[in-house]
């Protein structure tokens, strides 16, 4: 149904071909593109503010290493409203302005963000190790969010089933190198199930009042 | 003698107000860009942080901003993030035209400067200072106030 991602390795990002990731970022826009479209089919009485990928895409589940060390599954987060972002650490633009704005929405969420976790996924496992992930996430809000790293296949994997897209960028002469990526915060309900996708376009006003009805939904 | 006094009063104000006058003119004078609401993202372990500005030129020529240095940092880069469809990357930036009479803003999600190995422990609440170069040789001394990255803004 849905086109299947060829992701390198990661650290073969130095033979990367300008035209593969273009149409690599093509099929995750005609994705993006068909889960909207497919949106529309599902009928409610109200519509989402956000993309409604309900029945769409994968249950949350994975097997992955905490920001405290230990192997955590996805099942560990069911109970509760998981916000999934995979981003990485070094990132100095993007990734902490979404965190940012997720920070915004749960204040605006009120008591009812004690029913929400932020899942922070890296697509850096190589630099973003547990203790890293943990001081960063504590920067924004120790309480709500929580890092999650895991091997390259672990986090591999996990992308392709998303179809989250990323690609490691040329390193600096200092051994630097940036992530391209892609920075949609997925929504999965109490249950487990994804059910809506927040893209930088849409407001913490918008993300915090779908967020109350799949919070309410108990369905 | 209280004539005197009112003259040496009204010489002074006068004085104190051609000071004032000239100061002000020569500020206007050697910058025609000036830097509002300048602030720093700050993120944990030296990770690379990213400093946000509103450059404002009054002048009639657009002016170029051409280099960006910091004694905080050993590192100042301008760099923009470009959206690609649904994924993002960071591209370097050469320069950035304040257009005249106009501003810009270095804002997330689109400018940034990239400010990387700080060259001592920078913590928010802190100001640092980065030095802003143009295309019309003048040199703007910015302070930034760094912030915690739960702050948007």
């Amino acid at each position: 149904m849905f086109p299947i991602f060829s992701f390198r390795h990661p650290h073969t990002h130095l033979t990367s071909s300008h035209g593969l990731r273009r149409a690599r970022l093509l099929a995750l826009t005609i994705v993006l593109g068909a889960l909207t479209a497919l949106a529309g089919c599902t009928h409610r009485q109200e519509t989402w503010q956000l993309t409604n990928v309900t029945g769409h895409l994968p249950d949350l589940d994975f097997t992955l290493t905490g920001d405290d060390g230990r192997a955590v599954k996805g099942d560990a987060f069911k109970g509760r409203t998981s916000l999934v972002y995979f981003g990485y650490t070094h990132c100095p633009d993007v990734c902490p302005e979404t965190m940012g704005r997720l920070m915004q929405v749960l204040g605006k969420l009120g008591p009812d963000a004690q029913k929400v976790r932020i899942l922070f996924i890296t697509v850096d496992p190589a630099r973003d190790t547990a203790q890293a992930l943990r001081e960063y996430v504590g920067a924004f809000d120790s309480q709500h969010a929580e890092g999650l790293t895991g091997t390259d296949w672990q986090i591999e994997s996990l992308a392709k089933r998303y179809r989250v897209t990323y690609q490691m960028e040329k390193r600096d002469p200092s051994g630097n190198y940036e992530v391209t990526h892609s920075s949609a915060v997925y929504v999965f309900d109490s249950q487990g199930h994804a059910r809506l996708l927040a893209t930088d376009h849409d407001t913490p006003d918008a993300i915090a009042r779908d967020l109350r009805r799949i919070i309410e939904d108990r369905s | 003698m209280s004539i005197k006094i009112k003259t040496f009063a009204a010489l002074s104000c006068a004085l104190a107000l051609s000071f004032g006058v000239a100061s002000t003119a020569q500020a206007a004078g050697a910058n025609a860009v000036s830097a509002k609401n300048a602030w720093v993202r700050w993120l944990p372990n030296n990770l690379p942080a990213a400093g946000y500005v509103t450059l404002v030129n009054a002048s009639d020529k657009p002016v170029d901003l051409v280099d960006i240095s910091s004694n905080d940092y050993g590192d100042a880069m301008l760099h923009q993030t470009v959206s690609n469809g649904s994924s993002q990357k960071m591209v370097m930036v050469d320069k950035l035209t304040v257009p005249a009479h106009g501003q810009v803003a270095i804002a997330p999600g689109g400018y940034h400067v990239m400010l990387e190995d700080a060259k001592h422990k920078i913590a928010p609440g802190d100001t640092v200072h980065l030095t802003l170069k143009f295309s019309d040789g003048e040199t703007l001394d910015t302070p930034f106030a760094v912030k915690s990255p739960a702050q948007t803004k």
